[in-house]
């Protein structure tokens, strides 16, 4: 255990030494938008009879977070991608280290990017006019459960760069998931307004599991349960995406 | 008592989809602490031997032990005597030399003051001492492969793998390279398995050499064993044009004296036991067939003339059907 767990923070290390700071602001660009534009854009839906709420700012903000979240996470195998050009990726290989060890290294590395960005896009929704009645226990919550997405799409992404070797295929792959995830999810617009096909796939769609988990979390009345619930089947994602991209180590040995 | 080989490997087949076979069954063994050259044109299969041996891909068939241990059965366990340096650089372009041997070290699980001891002498072995806190990225590409093979020998491994370790470099950058490696081979007891294209590199470093053609060993031996094999001299007679070199070939191998004959696309390239005293004689042949010659060279056996011979094609020719 404990070559592992060394092994884990010093390739950690190694990727917070390499990231690039602008990163996290280029990154944030988009959840501007989002919040700025399509915010501003459909302002009024919470007048819609059954909408249940008096600022959409406030209901989209979550949807943001999460959704950022998985924007980011998806790029996670480009790591693993310039790795096997550089050569880095065969010399870890043939040194006696964990593969689980390299896996959990850069879920980690994502961990603390969302961390940081969640809190960034909260800290925006709240100055653009969110409000967060149950507050930091609340936002600790919302910052949870896009972590936890955010680390099963990165291991995801992870395992298909592992398969694919190749940058194309998996932007290709990654950004043809995000926005259908977004949309199949409530992070736009409430449960009982959209049609009853995309939320019978919402109720098994992790990524609403996130977006539901920090919503429920923010509410006037917070039923922690509900949000423990949501916690729990994001974590279970997480491990088993987590596992699963560790044995396509096998898939990328058989391939060289 | 023959001390146990640093590496033994036994009938490696490998098939890559779709492709002609790229191991045809390979042997060899290397002594601890010499210098082994696997030595052959791109494509021979020297790459997939180095990757088999290091653990990073599997035989279809066959067996490797590196240190006595077999490489299918306890990769981690060989993994932790060896060390190897790729084609590509290896190195992490956004680390410092520093970083990166630290971050090697650490995943190798050692003692963090060794560690520092350790990366402080091989930086000084290596030339890199004032470079060691500039990103690797900004090295020149003599400083990246010596830091790549600095990498490589944190851990003081038992067994070292370069393959085509000058590849790409100015002749140079090649000499300090091979200055600071055959250093250190000197100092400690390191078994280095080399493959290069080089033949003046394997021929300068290697105190054995195996030479690789499709896959398989067509010869090996130490390099002066090899030479001493094909006696006599060679003269390279240059005709300019293929047809002149197919009726050269045929003039030459009517001479008594002449060993053996061999078409190197518009060259000729003969084996006599004293080229000084049979070329006018080979010369009026020629001339007396018909044809020009260009331009003629006699000299003693080089590698390329070991690899013409066992290989049955020359080591240029093998490298362009390569490429």
């Amino acid at each position: 255990m404990r070559p592992f767990v060394r092994q884990t923070w010093a390739l950690t290390r190694r990727y917070l030494t390499q990231m690039e700071p602008a990163f996290i602001f280029i990154s944030l660009v988009q959840p501007i938008i989002w919040l700025l534009l399509f915010g501003a854009l459909f302002k009024e839906v919470v007048r819609i009879p059954g909408f249940g709420g008096d600022s959409y700012i406030t209901f989209l903000t979550p949807g943001v977070v999460v959704m950022t979240a998985l924007f980011s996470a998806g790029w996670s195998g480009m790591n693993f991608i310039d790795d096997m050009d550089s050569g880095v990726m065969s010399r870890m290989l043939v040194s006696p280290v964990h593969r689980g060890a390299m896996m959990a290294s850069t879920l980690v590395y994502q961990a603390l990017t969302t961390v940081v960005q969640s809190i960034i896009i909260v800290l925006l929704g709240w100055a653009l006019g969110a409000k967060f009645p149950s507050g930091v226990p609340g936002v600790t919550m919302l910052v949870l459960g896009a972590v936890l997405i955010a680390v099963a799409f990165a291991a995801l992404s992870n395992g298909l760069s592992l398969v694919t070797r190749t940058r194309e295929t998996l932007i290709a792959a990654a950004t043809a998931l995000v926005l259908p995830l977004s949309f199949l999810s409530f992070a736009f617009m409430q449960a009982n307004l959209v049609p009853g096909w995309i939320a019978g796939i919402a109720r098994y769609n992790p990524v609403n599991w996130a977006v539901e988990a920090g919503r429920s979390a923010l509410a006037v009345h917070v039923y922690w349960g509900t949000v423990g619930s949501y916690v729990l089947f994001l974590l279970a994602s997480a491990i088993v995406a987590g596992v699963l991209a560790t044995r396509a180590f096998r898939s990328y040995q058989r391939s060289i | 008592m023959k001390a146990a080989p640093a590496i033994e490997a036994i009938e490696l087949v490998k098939t890559y989809k779709g492709e002609v076979s790229a191991l045809a069954g390979l042997s060899f063994e290397v002594e601890p602490g010499t210098v082994f050259g696997l030595l052959g044109p791109n494509g021979a299969g020297k790459s997939t031997t180095v990757k088999i041996l290091t653990t990073l891909s599997a035989p279809d068939s066959g067996a490797a032990m590196v240190g006595g241990v077999d490489v299918a059965k306890h990769p981690e366990r060989v993994r932790r005597i060896i060390g190897a340096v790729a084609q590509e650089s290896g190195s992490i372009a956004a680390l410092t030399g520093r970083q990166n041997l630290r971050l090697q070290g650490d995943l190798q699980g050692m003692a963090p003051k060794e560690l520092t001891g350790r990366s402080e002498q091989l930086l000084d072995t290596f030339g890199l001492t004032d470079a060691a806190d500039r990103t690797a990225k900004t090295y020149s590409g003599g400083m990246r492969r010596r830091l790549d093979i600095a990498i490589a020998l944190v851990h003081q491994p038992e067994v070292l793998f370069l393959d085509e370790p000058t590849t790409g470099l100015d002749p140079e950058a090649r000499a300090d390279t091979w200055r600071a490696l055959t250093e250190l081979a000197a100092r400690q007891q390191l078994t280095i398995l080399l493959t290069t294209h080089y033949l003046e590199e394997a021929d300068q470093f290697a105190s054995r050499l195996a030479i690789i053609d499709w896959g398989q060993i067509v010869a090996q031996g130490a390099p002066d064993e090899l030479k001493a094999a094909l006696r006599g001299d060679s003269v390279v007679v240059e005709m300019g044009d293929r047809r002149g070199a197919g009726i050269g070939e045929r003039a030459l191998l009517q001479l008594t004296d002449v060993g053996s004959v061999a078409l190197d696309g518009t060259a000729l390239r003969a084996r006599v036991p004293d080229g000084a005293r049979l070329l006018p004689s080979m010369l009026a042949a020629l001339d007396g067939a018909g044809v020009q010659v260009e331009s003629v060279a006699v000299s003693r056996p080089s590698l390329d003339d070991v690899y013409l011979h066992f290989a049955g094609r020359s080591f240029h020719s093998a490298q362009e059907v390569a490429a």
